[in-house]
């Protein structure tokens, strides 16, 4: 803009401007850009300098240790870790299928007029804050699972051999099954809205031939549509997954805070997120330290996930640029 | 299906079979979709049934109260509005430089290719964490452990960050190759083809791009523990610890006294509300943007 307000110049000093305007132009984005890269090692290796103390003090005894003593002075983060991983796959285990059957519903069963409004609604659903989510859980579904559902698991599932110490203990209604079906109906329309773009990729005339051909609907997505999109169907779920080990507040309001390692998905129980979100507040700075390393923990699982996701998605992208 | 009887009896228990299986896939899948949307129903039934009762003029003209003591949410509102603007009126220009790069000038770089990917996971990365990152490097060592405002909106900020990258670098090359060719052929620097001709072009898009990040970080909470703090009266000071509409439900939802899980319900119903139609918003400026390109 600067350049306007110039008297005129002869051509070469006004191309010299504009070339080093250009430069400065070029630098400056190419900083942020350089930024952008910077910033994601940068939270990584600040919460690793942050955790150091207690790296240092635990060892790696901190990874697979479930003693987890603040005024002691000992950190174990075993429980919080398994806790991440199990209400993650609880997660996991409810949404894929059924998000799968949703889509399934919006590119297939539904009639036409439909599609689009329902699909939109999920959309939005999605982008409603977790926190919405924690509240539900805490004043909605706590109560009924104390009451109803954890008694009759505990008649019914408890007696069993081997699986059956999954589902002992006092109904609370706070634990890592509360958890693990916020969490699901929290990620059911983000798996959803993905896997139907996703299912909305493939080619018109592929699903009409194997119509033609007298397929029915279920064969044309089982045979047609998921064979095509695997790979960005499998990313999809993954970033569910990423989010689902990542989500704090949809968690920390039924997840009962209890550091004591249990078996049972029914007793108040923590995860990684919750446990940094409770207890930050008041933590004393080494306190603070561990919570930094949790921190650095919950990156490096959830990085993996979703460079895996990432990965899958971008395999279905270069194949719709061939 | 049954149209010739020639077909032989194998076949028909076949077509029986594959007309068994897809009718109960069918049946499955309306279930699975009415199964997610009732869920989604009764959360937002809840949501309106228990937050209607807790809006009132009060929840805007009063301060967060003591327990069993009326009041509002002001203070609380006060701080989201400073921190989330703050948040997009930091990382939206890094958002569109960084978005700038990508398109015009790491588009066919290895570099670009690492760029984007690692902005992917940015952009899903859990926000527990960026508001940890924030905390370690602008708390604990730029501000002496002296939370802020400004630190909230930093950690935000890195939430919007991404989504604006995204939208720029797709927005950007949505742009017609013979936009630039033309505007280079006349003898126009580059840098004045991006910013007069192309961002004009990536315009809607762009805003699409921030809206859907305001949308997201108003509702976060988790980064702001860490950063913002809250604060129980009315501030407009970002260098201290400030309030947010998510810190105060999060402290008053799980509290057993009445009146602060009401307003909690309150402040939840209008964050939802206010959620809603931001994307609604920048649904339809996307879609009339559509229109207008074709």
């Amino acid at each position: 803009m600067s350049t306007q307000a110039l008297p005129a110049a002869p051509t070469s000093g006004r191309d010299h401007l504009d070339a080093r305007h250009d430069r400065l132009f070029k630098g400056a984005v190419t900083l942020v850009a350089i930024f952008v890269l910077f910033s994601l090692a940068g939270a990584a290796l600040s919460m690793l300098w942050g955790g150091r103390d207690v790296l240092a003090s635990q060892g790696l005894s901190f990874f697979y240790s479930s003693d987890w003593d603040p005024v002691a002075g000992q950190y174990g983060a075993l429980v919080p870790i398994y806790g991440t991983v199990v209400t993650a796959l609880i997660a996991m285990l409810i949404s894929i299928p059924v998000s799968f059957g949703i889509a399934f519903f919006l590119t297939e069963i539904a009639p036409r007029w439909l599609r689009t409004p329902v699909g939109t609604a999920i959309e939005l659903l999605a982008g409603i804050p977790s926190i919405i989510y924690g509240m539900w859980g805490f004043f909605v579904l706590m109560p009924m699972m104390r009451e109803d559902i954890i008694p009759w698991m505990t008649d019914n599932l408890g007696p069993l051999p081997v699986v059956g110490t999954l589902f002992q203990g006092a109904p609370i209604g706070a634990g890592m099954l509360t958890s693990g079906l916020v969490l699901a109906i929290m990620v059911i329309p983000f798996i959803s809205s993905t896997m139907r773009e996703v299912f909305l990729t493939v080619p018109g005339r592929l699903k009409e031939s194997a119509y033609a051909l007298g397929s029915t609907r279920w064969e044309v997505v089982w045979d047609i549509v998921l064979p095509y999109t695997r790979s960005a169907v499998i990313g999809g779920i993954f970033l569910g997954l990423g989010r689902a080990l990542g989500e704090t507040m949809a968690v920390a309001f039924v997840i009962g805070n209890s550091v004591q390692f249990t078996a049972s998905l029914l007793e108040p129980s923590t995860t990684i997120a919750a446990l940094i979100a409770n207890d930050f507040g008041e933590a004393t700075p080494e306190y603070r330290s561990a919570l930094l390393l949790l921190g650095f923990v919950l990156f490096l699982v959830t990085f993996v996930v979703l460079a895996i996701a990432r990965y899958m998605l971008m395999k279905l992208s270069q194949r719709e640029g061939t | 299906m049954n149209a010739a009887a020639s077909i032989s009896p194998a076949t028909r228990r076949l077509y029986r079979r594959r007309n068994l299986i897809n009718s109960v896939a069918i049946a499955l899948g309306c279930a699975a979709a009415l199964f997610g949307l009732a869920f989604l129903g009764w959360i937002l039934w809840t949501l309106l049934s228990k937050g209607l009762a807790g809006i009132d003029w009060a929840l805007f003209s009063q301060d967060q109260p003591p327990p069993l003591e009326a009041g509002g949410l002001r203070n609380a509102f006060v701080g989201s509005i400073m921190i989330c603007g703050l948040g997009v009126l930091i990382g939206t220009p890094l958002g569109i430089a960084a978005g700038t790069w990508l398109a015009e000038y790491g588009h066919r770089r290895k570099l670009g290719t690492v760029v984007r990917f690692v902005n992917d996971i940015l952009l899903s990365a859990p926000s527990i964490v960026l508001g940890l990152f924030v905390y370690a490097v602008f708390v604990m060592a730029l501000s002496k452990g002296q939370f802020s405002g400004l630190a909230g909106a930093v950690a935000l900020a890195f939430i919007v960050l991404p989504v604006v990258v995204r939208t720029t670098d797709e927005m950007l090359r949505l742009v017609p190759v013979q936009m630039r060719e033309a505007a280079l052929s006349l003898g126009v620097p580059q840098w004045k083809v991006i910013v007069q001709v192309l961002y004009r072009s990536a315009l809607p898009g762009i805003v699409t791009g921030v809206l859907l990040a305001l949308a997201r970080i108003s509702g976060e909470t988790a980064p702001l523990l860490f950063t913002a703090f809250g604060n129980g009266y009315l501030s407009f000071d970002v260098s201290s610890e400030m309030a947010a509409v998510p810190l105060v439900m999060y402290q008053f939802a799980g509290s057993p006294f009445d009146n602060w899980v009401q307003i909690a319900w309150g402040g939840a119903l209008v964050l939802t509300l206010f959620v809603l139609a931001v994307s609604l918003a920048a649904r339809f400026i996307l879609l009339r943007n559509k229109v207008g390109h074709d």
